[in-house]
């Protein structure tokens, strides 16, 4: 990634020279054209992010057969998430992730100005999914349904204690929330870690971009960048409707 | 490299003409993928049975789907990439089979 993603260092300038086949600043010398670093470099790309599917994946079976085995603990669980904030935080990373492309759209076209406000905008935009996963977090700090020592089952052995309307859970049962609030957070919290990470990189990317590095026909890492988001979403758009709408109509 | 390599370059499977999508044609997926993700919302408060869960992955899926075809580019890229996509969607889901397939088993009619 590193050879695709450098731009100019003076020294592999000179050494690009002495090859007699380097263009454009960006083309380091060990790539015949242009065409096959950028190929190269979104194919590394592609690698990577094959990767984090079977990461992703493995915590995704996890939750499968949790959920075929302790299905009424998970339904009750699940419904205590707030769909509202699930909705909106889910339209929130669609339209970072249209900003992106817009973004990519505008560094292939050459509008720098045009290319650092969308990054402004995406980066915003994901630093509102954490705030409003921050809220939901704490709401469940609040309520002790957070797994471990102090994890409290009272919600879901008398729910209408609580004004909820739901068939109250056998102790046992009512323990294995535990596992889908384990779940809850790990994957959640994993796909938020992804976030921060992805807006640490945003920021020096802004940076970049105000500096025109990828308004001149360079577009590599804005392109690359734009993948790593683009599947932070994706794999957000499995997380809601399986943790927010496992069971929502009124059971029977 | 001569210009002519350099074309005949493009008609390998390591090589694909370079496109720049347009702002519009991402408009319409953006729109696509928000009344997909209300569908998805909406699909879930009908009582469907074990439709529900389907129709919840099966939305996900689409959605993945074209954002990984128009949003990442997928389907602008060169063979071997798409190749490599579907590898390792191919594989997840040899994963995902095979776990299922066992823990199924192994508990006939408890599940």
């Amino acid at each position: 990634m590193d050879s695709a993603l450098a731009t100019t260092d003076p020294a592999d300038l000179h050494a690009g020279q002495e090859h007699g086949h380097v263009s454009l600043p960006q083309h380091r010398h060990h790539f015949e054209t242009v065409e096959q670093q950028r190929e190269a470099g979104s194919f590394g790309m592609w690698l990577f992010l094959l990767t984090e599917i079977m990461f992703f994946g493995g915590m995704f079976l996890a939750y499968l057969l949790y959920r075929n085995w302790y299905y009424p603990a998970f339904v009750v669980a699940s419904n205590q998430l707030s769909v509202r904030i699930g909705t909106i935080n889910t339209m929130v990373l669609i339209t970072s992730g249209f900003c992106m492309a817009i973004g990519v759209w505008a560094a292939e076209v050459r509008r720098r100005s045009l290319l650092v406000a969308m990054l402004v905008t995406t980066t915003l935009l994901g630093v509102l999914f954490l705030s409003l996963k921050y809220g939901e977090y704490h709401e469940k700090y609040e309520l002790h349904h957070i797994p471990g020592n102090n994890f409290n089952i009272s919600m879901f052995t008398n729910p209408a204690g609580y004004g909820i309307k739901e068939a109250p859970l056998p102790p046992d049962m009512a323990q294995k929330t535990q596992v889908f609030f384990f779940l809850y957070f790990a994957m959640t919290g994993m796909h938020a870690l992804h976030m921060i990470i992805g807006l640490g990189i945003l920021c020096w990317l802004i940076s970049r971009a105000r500096r025109g590095d990828f308004s001149a026909g360079y577009v590599a890492p804005v392109e690359n960048f734009a993948l790593y988001w683009h599947f932070i979403d994706v794999v957000w758009l499995f997380l809601y409707p399986l943790l927010y709408l496992i069971n929502r109509h009124p059971m029977h | 490299m001569t210009d002519q390599a350099t074309h005949a370059h493009l008609n390998d499977p390591e090589h694909a003409q370079h496109r720049i999508v347009t702002p519009l044609q991402y408009f319409f997926v953006y729109i696509i993928m928000l009344a997909l993700t209300g569908l998805t919302c909406a699909a879930a408060f009908v009582d469907l049975k074990w439709a529900n869960a389907v129709i919840a992955v099966g939305i996900a899926c689409t959605q993945a789907t074209i954002g990984a075809l128009f949003f990442m580019h997928a389907a602008f890229q060169s063979r071997l990439i798409k190749l490599t996509i579907g590898a390792g969607v191919f594989v997840f889901l040899v994963m995902v089979t095979m776990t299922m397939s066992d823990y199924m088993s192994r508990s006939w009619g408890m599940w």
